[in-house]
């Protein structure tokens, strides 16, 4: 079980989270604008990496904020940076 | 086999009885069951799983393949190996071949409990260098756990060593006394750590000194000496009771006093035999030989020049008894052949250090070819591996088997009955991955999970395919590593403490009315009150025909409320529904359809505007906690200049809907001082007033389609108030109803439920709702979605109603629709779509169900066929399409 180093609660289990994905995926300006395809990018398309991953978590249950972290995904750990 | 006049760690002062197979037998104070089992010659009283072979204690540590027994006292335990269950007084074990029984009422587990601790250094493994360890980080001020597996600190420390210039187990003594003399320090026997996890987390299985209990250990630093086990070798027979691995011979004679044999063979291929050889002698055992692979290594010639037959070169190639070990027949190194009639194969095939617990947490292995063994390679940067566990075992010459005419009888792994003959079936099927030779044999996936066979099953495979020593590594190893039993984990949290049960401020008068409940979500709610001796369909005919001709009551507390507040809370809430909230009027209501971002259904509810900056939206029983979190996502991920609050008030506010035509007589009989008329209150508009005497919030809302109302109170005085409406509304034959007329009531007028019409692949299109997808108003969640091309197919699975042709028969819930030409056919068939709800109506005098069907609008008036073989429904149920609406389809009613 990770230990999520919540921003507002300081270290915490992971089971008070909630994961959220890749992070920096940002909602569209004009949704319209974009195409079927590109539209289909946004919503089902994120990167897998092995390595250093921006990922967004939630404290469910703590303080309820969003936050971004960046985790290693090969030696599943909290990086400083990507 | 028996117990010597002096030496070891036992008290022999201190007699212990225990049973075994039944029979009573006599043990000492510092036993473990396997070693007074040897004590009284029972060493050899066990079978094999699956040959029902014999077998015998073969080990003295977790690695034991052999010697498993289920305990019935003093407590029960399903399934160990002897030579980790300590002896206590009254202990009773019977042998276990490898598949436990659970607990039962007869034989209770003991309770687990569970405990949480943080320390800056977990040391897993308290021989010498664990120890050290340990001491080494309470010198720092570290808060320290020491756990160790075995009944005993100083792991394999024999008595005879020295550690530092003092006598092992004085060394031994004085750490463990110094540890748990110092502050923050805890030391734990019996407690085998069963995963390490991510960033220090250790789960530890307690279970000594009565204590059954899971500690849930958050460690800095992770200390891992956890020693090293011998490997055995194959060679035919080597299976035999009185066959057993050299340092369980010595643990036996140095720590427990016991002998267990009287003619003994030593089978070697590194140094460590021949510890084993000169114990035994000491202790009067005759040692015939030993045999030692290596054509020569200097210990052979000090055994020569003590006294010892060493022959090198030489292998045991079998051994021979009726159940027990009674010759072994040794192969030299021409190959020529002999026989010695002994009781005893101390067998010493290397070491290995046991990384389970490393590997399992992302380190590696990397072969050590002057060991015979691998070692810890990697990992995470918070572990540190020491001892034997870190590679520092003895130098051995690899000897995975002994070369025969026919494998079939040499095993290797002994709890699956599996041989080096079975890996070659396994191999000629064309099997090449050690992982894949496991699954086809199960070699290492029994309850000792192959401790003593992984590396060994690995090294045969190398050695078959001609590859080179650690070409292929043993497979791999994943948590727990010692057995744990499902209700240790479970710990307290089982029965009222399994999942937190919530309950209303009403539930007390349904308990007292008879109410049958059901679960939604986390929440108790009444199903439906039977009256004396009634059946569920009766009491719910009952509840319907009440409500569409009188008066009912509901206790609808649990349906989600969020109060959303701010100066751009409108705004906000036009972005998450599909229709426009920012229109309301203070004083109305709308009902609101959430969508996914992928254009589907999401969650429904009404949303009452209190203030202009101000709502108080509902969500669906089980969604509450999923829509609010959703709120917060988008509030502070994607628009988090948006001045908007969002506050849960479920538990705050009660709420009973009182529906029915005769409903506005009732609020009347209650007592209230709103004007509940037409024109006072219309059809989706709420007041603030006083209901029952406490102030109110009134809402003209209905899921029925009858005249209804909304009352919502404190929840502190919920109970009250539902008590009120029963008292006064008696006169009006009053009925408190529950769920399931609810849902009948809602599905008779097509109001869809979501989650049980909806599966998450619906759209509001397919419910035949876009009349509430605004796509004017701006964009909104989902909604760019809604032009996907598959969901604009015309042939997409969209809400109708069905009407059985025979009336009197209930389409079963989440059967398959099918067309007639696949009404009876064997299946499979094309599935033209799913019933969604299906009940019984009193209203219409007959059944009616909800479904999901394929181009379904326009299939009205067609039959097609439901079918759920699941249930027995195998041949078609006949049934009409019909509008999804049945009842009152004007919609007149709720004005009435």
């Amino acid at each position: 079980m990770l230990l999520v180093p919540c921003p507002w609660c300081g270290p915490r289990d992971e089971v008070e989270f909630a994961y959220g994905g890749q992070a920096g995926i940002a909602y569209p300006a004009d949704p319209d604008a974009l195409s079927d395809a590109d539209w289909a990018d946004y919503l089902f398309m994120r990167d897998n990496p092995k390595g250093p991953f921006p990922e967004r978590w939630y404290h469910t249950y703590g303080c309820r904020r969003w936050f971004d972290l960046v985790r290693d995904t090969a030696r599943s750990e909290f990086v400083e940076e990507g | 086999m028996r117990r010597l006049d002096t030496g070891g760690a036992v008290d022999r002062g201190a007699p212990l009885r225990f049973t075994f197979e039944g029979r009573e037998h006599q043990g000492l104070a510092g036993d473990t069951l396997a070693s007074a089992l040897l004590a009284n010659g029972l060493g050899g009283g066990f079978r094999s799983p699956v040959l029902g072979r014999p077998r015998g204690v073969m080990a003295a540590g977790p690695e034991e393949p052999c010697a498993f027994v289920e305990l019935s006292a003093p407590w029960f335990d399903l399934i160990a190996p002897a030579t980790m269950v300590p002896l206590v007084d009254g202990l009773a074990a019977t042998s276990r071949d490898g598949l436990g029984r659970l607990p039962a009422p007869d034989r209770p587990a003991r309770p687990g409990r569970h405990r949480h601790v943080h320390v800056e250094t977990l040391v897993v493994g308290a021989g010498i260098a664990g120890l050290r360890a340990a001491r080494e980080a309470a010198g720092r001020g570290d808060r320290v756990l020491l756990v160790d597996e075995r009944p005993w600190l100083g792991g394999m420390a024999r008595s005879s060593e020295t550690v530092d210039g003092r006598p092992a187990w004085e060394w031994v003594e004085a750490a463990a006394a110094e540890l748990r003399g110092a502050a923050d320090v805890t030391v734990l026997r019996d407690a085998a750590a069963l995963g390490v996890y991510d960033a220090g987390y250790v789960v530890v299985h307690e279970r000594g000194g009565g204590v059954e209990r899971l500690w849930h250990v958050r460690a800095g630093r992770v200390v891992l000496a956890t020693g090293a086990h011998e490997r055995p070798i194959a060679f035919a027979g080597n299976d035999r009771p009185g066959v057993m691995l050299s340092g369980a011979v010595l643990t036996y004679l140095d720590r427990f006093g016991v002998l267990p044999a009287e003619r003994a063979l030593v089978f070697t291929t590194n140094d460590a035999g021949y510890d084993a050889a000169r114990a035994l002698r000491s202790a009067g055992a005759r040692v015939l030989a030993v045999a030692d692979v290596r054509r020569e290594a200097a210990a052979q010639d000090q055994a020569r020049a003590d006294g010892f037959e060493v022959l090198a070169g030489t292998v045991v190639a079998a051994t021979e008894g009726r159940a027990v070990v009674d010759a072994a027949v040794l192969a030299g190194p021409d190959g020529a052949r002999s026989r010695l009639e002994v009781d005893l194969v101390a067998v010493s095939g290397g070491w290995n250090p046991v990384t389970q617990l490393h590997r399992a947490i992302g380190g590696g292995l990397r072969y050590a070819a002057d060991r015979g063994c691998f070692v810890p390679d990697g990992g995470p940067a918070w572990i540190t591996l020491a001892g034997a566990a870190a590679g520092e075992v003895p130098a051995a010459e690899p000897c995975w088997y002994v070369p025969a005419d026919d494998y079939a009888e040499h095993f290797v792994d002994l709890q699956r009955d599996q041989t080096v003959a079975d890996v070659a079936d396994a191999l000629g099927a064309g099997l090449r991955s050690v992982e894949h030779v496991k699954r086809a044999t199960f070699i290492g996936t029994a309850v000792d999970q192959g401790r003593a066979s992984g590396t060994l099953a690995a090294e045969i495979v190398n050695q078959l395919l001609g590859t080179d020593p650690g070409a292929q590594g043993p497979s791999g190893a994943r948590p727990p590593w010692a057995p744990a039993a499902y209700h240790l984990v479970a710990g307290p949290f089982g029965g009222d403490l399994f999942d937190p049960v919530r309950e209303t401020p009403m539930h007390p008068a349904h308990v007292r009315r008879g109410a049958v409940f059901e679960d939604v979500g986390q929440w108790r709610r009444p199903w439906y009150f039977p009256r004396d001796g009634e059946s569920m369909r009766d009491a719910v005919l009952r509840e319907c025909a009440a409500v569409r001709t009188g008066v009912g009551i509901i206790d609808a507390t649990t349906l989600g409320k969020i109060e959303v507040v701010g100066p751009d809370a409108a705004v906000f809430l036009d972005r998450m529904y599909s229709n426009a909230m920012s229109t309301l009027r203070v004083g109305r209501i709308r009902y609101g359809l959430m969508l996914g971002l992928d254009g589907m259904v999401f969650d429904d509810g009404v949303a009452m505007r209190l203030a202009e900056d101000r709502y108080l939206v509902s969500t669906t029983t089980g969604a509450a906690a999923r829509v609010l979190d959703r709120f917060e996502e988008w509030l502070q991920t994607e628009w988090p200049h948006l001045r908007v609050y969002c506050t849960s008030v479920t538990e705050q506010w009660a709420a009973v809907a009182v529906a029915g035509p005769r409903s506005r007589e009732l609020l009347r009989a209650v007592g209230t001082d709103l004007d509940v008329s037409r024109e006072a209150l219309p059809f989706m508009a709420w007041r603030d007033g006083e209901v029952a005497g406490v102030p109110a919030r009134l809402a003209r809302v209905s899921f029925s389609g009858e005249l209804a109302f909304e009352v919502h109170v404190a929840g502190w005085h919920g109970l009250a108030v539902w008590e009120a409406l029963l008292a006064a509304g008696e006169p009006f034959g009053v009925t408190p109803y529950g769920t399931e007329t609810m849902h009948v009531l809602r599905a008779e007028k097509g109001f869809v439920m979501v989650g049980q019409d909806t599966d998450g692949t619906v759209t509001a299109d397919d419910l035949g709702m876009s009349w509430i997808v605004n796509l004017r108003k701006g964009d909104f969640v989902g909604r760019r979605s809604l032009t996907r091309s598959d969901l604009v197919r015309p042939d997409r699975k969209q809400l109708v109603g069905l009407l059985p042709v025979d009336p009197g028969t209930l389409l079963p819930d989440g059967a398959q629709l099918v067309a007639a030409e696949h009404a009876d056919a064997h299946t499979p068939v094309p599935m033209l779509g799913h019933v969604t709800s299906s009940y019984e109506s009193a209203t219409l005098g007959r059944t009616f169900a909800l479904a999901l069907l394929a181009g379904g609008r326009e299939r009205l008036g067609e039959t097609v066929f439901a079918r759920a073989p699941a249930v027995g429904v195998d041949a078609g149920i006949a049934a009409t399409v019909t509008e999804p609406i049945f009842y009152d389809p004007e919609g007149l009613r709720r004005d009435a």
